[in-house]
């Protein structure tokens, strides 16, 4: 049930490369097209374009491999507190776009500033789990916690990869992640701006944990990543002694 | 005339590095070079080596520099104090070097779909680490692939040649000695996959004719450098699969 097994062909584009789309063919990812004319388009960014056939449909599915993180709304984001304002915070979410979390969300109550020291809650260094509220281009970010899980961070490490390789740190189904805790026995948490959270049951764990992510990250663009990273993991935990063995 | 009388084009129609009339000196480029940036490039014209960084897009410094529909795009072109032959060069920008980073910017520009990131910039640096001749052109190149590489949406690359006439003859990608000895000499920018010109700069004298010529020969010269920026690009990628 990996990814490998449904992907029929994988090209590389670059900037300028056209490509042609029929009647047949949907399109995921358009936004990093140009249209050209009715049916031809060209890539806009250095991507992976992922070609499925389904009887007589096409399914293409575009994979940029570089580029920052841009905001979505209802992304989970990982973030760190940059500034302190009199009744909100301004998060750093490693985007072009910085973010603000408004006081009455995070306490969830009418804050009053002149009663109560915001830093009380939240100062600058604290990390959070977020989810974007709202974004729009012309104003910026606003952040919400008001969902299951969400809030300051307390415990665990905090690994940092390129954003466009979160897609491939989860996989599709999720594959991916769930391999990684199934074997590491670690808890994550993907945020979409690139940040993952690890909490792991000891050091090594955690450090062939990075390792992995870091693979993937360097190896993103390849295929039957999932059964790779796999071997890798029990490679590792054998180097470390920390299984002997295990059957395939 | 005193610059007729140097002849830069031998009886066999070779010119003084032993080049044919339309062929272009050795060109290299490598990408992901540097860590900190978000792309970069370093291209090789012969012995003109160029080095390209793109930050971005990210916040704007100077807030109120911010547009509202678009990222605005930076650029700075500079030489570096040892690039040069013969007398050291000023570090301080000079007159020439602050239009060559306007010049460069707006051969880019087209290519680059800023309005994907409002509120943001770009930062382009490009740094003449050797120069002998076609700075900007090397310089466009570099900084083409490096937007590429920082993952920034573009509409193409962008290619850029220098086009000259020496005595009488049309040649391609012309050295130092040769610019400055030049009768005409003629950069070109383009897109190469849409075929769209973003920069035309014209020194010196050309007859409508020549002109023409003197494009093709631009075109045909700039396909080939745009292979080998396409190669570079696939090369990153490709290097990892094996």
């Amino acid at each position: 049930m990996y990814e490998s097994s449904e992907i029929k062909e994988r090209k590389l584009v670059i900037p300028g490369d056209s490509i042609t789309l029929d009647q047949n063919t949907t399109v995921e990812g358009l936004t990093y097209l140009y249209k050209l004319n009715e049916s031809t388009y060209m890539a806009t960014v250095t991507a992976l374009i992922d070609v499925e056939t389904m009887e007589n449909k096409r399914r293409l599915r575009v994979i940029p491999l570089k580029g920052r993180y841009i905001p979505k709304e209802g992304d989970v984001v990982i973030g760190t507190v940059v500034d302190v304002s009199l009744s909100s915070w301004t998060i750093d979410i490693n985007s072009p776009y910085s973010a603000v979390l408004y006081a009455y969300d995070y306490i969830g109550k009418n804050f009053n500033p002149t009663v109560e020291n915001i830093r009380k809650y939240l100062d600058v260094g604290d990390v959070l789990l977020a989810k974007i509220a709202q974004f729009e281009r012309s104003r910026g970010v606003v952040l919400t916690v008001q969902d299951k899980g969400l809030g300051k961070i307390t415990s665990g490490s905090l690994v940092e990869i390129e954003p466009c390789k979160i897609a491939r740190v989860i996989g599709k189904k999720r594959s991916m992640l769930n391999m990684l805790m199934e074997q590491t026995r670690c808890e994550i948490f993907v945020g979409n701006n690139g940040r993952i959270l690890l909490r792991c049951p000891s050091l090594e764990l955690e450090y062939i944990t990075i390792l992995a992510i870091k693979k993937i990250e360097s190896e993103a663009h390849t295929i039957g990543l999932t059964e790779k990273i796999k071997d890798f993991i029990i490679e590792e935990k054998v180097k470390r002694g920390l299984i002997r063995y295990e059957i395939k | 005339m005193k610059l007729n009388k140097i002849k830069l084009i031998a009886e066999d129609g070779r010119r003084i590095d032993g080049r044919l009339p339309e062929e272009l000196r050795p060109i290299k480029i490598d990408i992901g070079i540097l860590k900190n940036a978000d792309g970069s490039a370093i291209v090789e014209y012969g012995a003109t080596k160029v080095l390209a960084a793109v930050y971005g897009p990210r916040e704007v410094v100077p807030r109120h520099e911010e547009l509202a529909d678009r990222a605005i795009i930076r650029c700075r072109y500079r030489m570096l104090s040892f690039s040069t032959q013969g007398e050291r060069k000023s570090p301080a920008p000079s007159r020439r070097e602050i239009e060559l980073s306007k010049v460069i910017r707006e051969a880019l520009e087209p290519a680059i779909l800023s309005n994907q990131y409002p509120r943001t910039a770009i930062d382009i640096f490009v740094e003449v680490i050797n120069a002998d001749g076609g700075t900007r052109t090397a310089g466009i190149t570099a900084a083409a692939v490096a937007l590429a590489d920082a993952g920034i949406p573009m509409l193409d690359l962008v290619v850029a040649v220098a086009v000259g006439k020496l005595n009488g003859v049309l040649v391609v990608d012309l050295n130092g000695l040769e610019d400055m000895n030049s009768e005409a000499d003629m950069p070109i920018a383009i897109m190469p996959s849409l075929g769209k010109i973003t920069m035309l700069q014209l020194n010196g004298v050309l007859t409508p004719e020549d002109f023409r010529k003197a494009l093709l020969l631009a075109i045909n010269s700039i396909n080939k450098i745009y292979e080998l920026q396409k190669e570079a690009l696939r090369r990153k990628y490709l290097t990892v699969e094996e």
